[in-house]
């Protein structure tokens, strides 16, 4: 957190466009995540809702990295993972209601997004649960000869699990195609990392499996951005699994029913003098690559855009009940 | 040996279950460049219970793949591979081990065609060593398939026979969803006569194994060779069991199940799992359910007595269920 400009071997790739590429999709999943709050008080959205609000830079900064073809698994504070990759928002958001429209038919909710046609393969909400499946996703790739990338997104809190240490090791021993992506946002639920870990730099543990890792200043969208370009290169060059820890902080409870009784908030109001969009756009303005029209424009689109998805979450249907027994197997099975 | 003798013997050879097994991972190997084997020692050692014995030189490492022990990991990879497009059979030494991946089975395997709304498919097959008999004690003997046939989204299947040795792996190979096969231990060794022609057998019904008219033994996996010696035993003092093999545990062929026992009017199952909570229970209810008007007799269990298995042979013979007891609970039944 000392360096508050971009890391300087990315700075061939800041033009203005691809920067204010890079703000607005910040801003699409800021305010899409703000409106889940507000709805999830209206109890149009149920269940359990993670907001992603202060990670923004992490998912930001990968999936522009990934290509079509590329595969990614995520975690269950994965609403805006499946925006920026692509899932269209209109269907994010009627998953997040329940309604057939949604993602995965309303099955899956906020914890469970899918979308074959991005290849977004979930939404896992066992800590780590992900990371095996990451494995043999590109396990397959690799065995068939297609030169893929899976980018597997988990917190901190995995690396507790032993599915962490498994999985990096695997990854490296078949030398795998994967982009493990930490986010580490300093807490497992409440569990602050140094009270679960005895080494908190968290890409130490990585670096032990021979897998090349590296640790960036997560509230920095191009410092991120740069380095998973070098590490999906290198993947895609055969290189073997990476390892990303994004150093990032979330800035709301880590659940609707969290109070937050284990952080301070001097401690949240210090990190968001971090803030990942506020600290790029104050250093667009700075260096004049911001101009006055676009903020307004990035907020009157983002508004639209999630209008429109709350408009089509609303007009869904709910699923018929006679529907239940439906897709739990492929091919009809009467237990 | 007159003509007709040398053309049985060109139809059928003597096979183990083991070799039946071989056979069958070899037969999908070959027809199947999606498939392959993955699992701790499958490969340089040759598998634990040696089934995958010298497929390692015939196919290579790379489809004949050596893991390290995270259970949890290599089955959540096969999971992972089956999303993404390959068809992967997945060995774990023994089911006591299948509890460190349970996660992944249960909460991976069994949820993601209908966690994604019917997106995805996990055509994944875990191959799961089960059972007691070899004095392994009380972290290599048990039983769990109850457990996994408890599962939505799972199939479990137990073959008992040559056959079904031969025939369940590639029929679970062609099923969109992940099956669970149990082949118990005891049966390894087992040795009899297999069809040359030997092939590809449904996983979707029970079989009778022997037909009779006084009391129906419903079982499956290791416990099958049990009950049917016992079922001669029971003929021997007139009295006529019919013996179904379940095969598939989910989904449970009740029809048939509940078929035989319309005519017999008379139910034990024989089940190597604990009694308390067993997959004999919900086999005891479907009865229940579905026949109870035909019964003459309560239904009956043999179950494995409420212990961890033991070590010393003679106690952990009388843990399992055994012809003897059989014999004894249908007596008991019929009033004998």
């Amino acid at each position: 957190m000392t360096d508050q400009s971009p890391a300087p071997h990315a700075k061939p790739r800041l033009t203005r466009d691809h920067l204010l590429g890079l703000l607005r999709q910040m801003m699409r999943i800021r305010r899409f995540e703000e409106r889940c709050g507000e709805l999830y008080q209206q109890e149009k959205i149920r269940g359990f809702l993670h907001l992603y609000i202060g990670e923004e830079a992490v998912a930001a900064g990968v999936m522009g990295c990934l290509q079509p073809e590329d595969a990614v698994v995520a975690t269950y504070r994965e609403h805006g993972h499946a925006i920026l990759r692509g899932v269209p928002m209109t269907a994010v958001m009627a998953e997040m209601y329940g309604k057939a429209e949604g993602c995965s038919r309303g099955r899956g909710g906020s914890m469970h997004l899918f979308d074959i046609g991005t290849r977004f393969f979930g939404g896992n909400a066992i800590v780590a649960g992900g990371l095996p499946l990451a494995v043999g996703m590109a396990l397959a790739d690799r065995m068939r000869g297609r030169p893929r990338v899976t980018a597997c997104f988990f917190g901190d809190g995995a690396v507790a699990e032993g599915e962490f240490h498994e999985s990096l090791n695997l990854a490296a021993l078949w030398k795998l195609p994967v982009l493990f992506v930490c986010e580490n946002n300093l807490y497992a639920m409440g569990t602050r990392l140094d009270r679960a870990q005895s080494q908190t730099d968290l890409h130490l543990k990585a670096a032990v499996y021979q897998v090349a890792s590296e640790a960036v200043d997560g509230m920095d969208v191009v410092a991120v951005e740069a380095t998973a370009r070098r590490m999906t290169d290198a993947i895609r060059d055969g290189a073997g699994p990476q390892f990303l820890e994004c150093r990032t902080y979330r800035f709301r409870a880590h659940s609707m029913f969290d109070p937050q009784l284990y952080r301070d908030k001097a401690e949240i109001d210090d990190w968001k003098r971090h803030d990942p969009v506020a600290r790029l756009f104050a250093w667009m303005r700075e260096t004049g690559m911001l101009h006055d029209a676009d903020l307004p424009a990035i907020e009157r689109d983002a508004e639209a855009e999630i209008e429109a998805a709350v408009a089509f979450a609303e007009a869904g249907q709910w699923e018929p009940v006679e529907d239940l027994a439906k897709d739990v197997y492929t091919r009809e099975v009467h237990p | 040996m007159t003509d007709a003798d040398i053309t049985v013997a060109a139809a059928s050879r003597t096979i183990t279950y083991r070799d039946a097994l071989r056979e069958a991972l070899r037969d999908a190997l070959q027809r199947d460049e999606r498939v392959f084997l993955m699992g701790e020692d499958v490969g340089c050692y040759g598998g634990c219970y040696a089934v995958s014995k010298g497929l390692y030189d015939e196919f290579g490492p790379d489809r004949i793949r050596d893991t390290p022990l995270s259970e949890s990991t290599f089955v959540g990879a096969g999971i992972g591979a089956a999303l993404n497009g390959m068809r992967p059979i997945v060995e774990i030494m023994t089911v006591n081990f299948s509890l460190l991946a349970l996660d992944q089975i249960v909460n991976n395997a069994a949820t993601l065609r209908h966690m994604s709304g019917g997106q995805v498919s996990v055509p994944v097959v875990f191959r799961i060593p089960t059972g007691a008999g070899r004095q392994l004690a009380a972290q290599h003997s048990h039983s769990l398939e109850g457990w996994y046939a408890h599962v939505p989204g799972l199939r479990v299947v137990a073959p008992a026979t040559l056959e079904d040795a031969r025939g369940m792996l590639w029929t679970a190979l062609q099923d969109p969803d992940p099956v669970v096969m149990f082949e118990h231990v005891m049966l390894y060794n087992m040795e009899g006569t297999l069809a040359a022609a030997a092939g590809p057998v449904d996983i979707d019904r029970a079989v009778v194994r022997r037909p009779g008219t006084d009391v129906t033994l419903i079982t499956y996996g290791g416990s099958l060779f049990k009950t049917l010696v016992a079922a001669q035993a029971l003929a021997a003092d007139t009295i006529s069991a019919e013996v179904v093999d379940l095969r598939s545990l989910r989904p449970l062929d009740a029809e048939t199940v509940l078929a035989s026992v319309a005519r017999t009017r008379r139910a034990v199952i024989v089940d190597e799992g604990w009694r308390t909570g067993s997959f004999a229970a919900e086999v005891s209810a479907r009865i229940m359910e579905g026949a109870f008007w035909s019964l003459d007799a309560p239904v009956a269990r043999v179950c494995t007595a409420e212990v961890p298995i033991p070590y010393p042979r003679h106690l952990e013979q009388a843990a399992l269920p055994q012809p003897a007891a059989i014999v004894a609970a249908v007596k008991a039944l019929m009033g004998a």
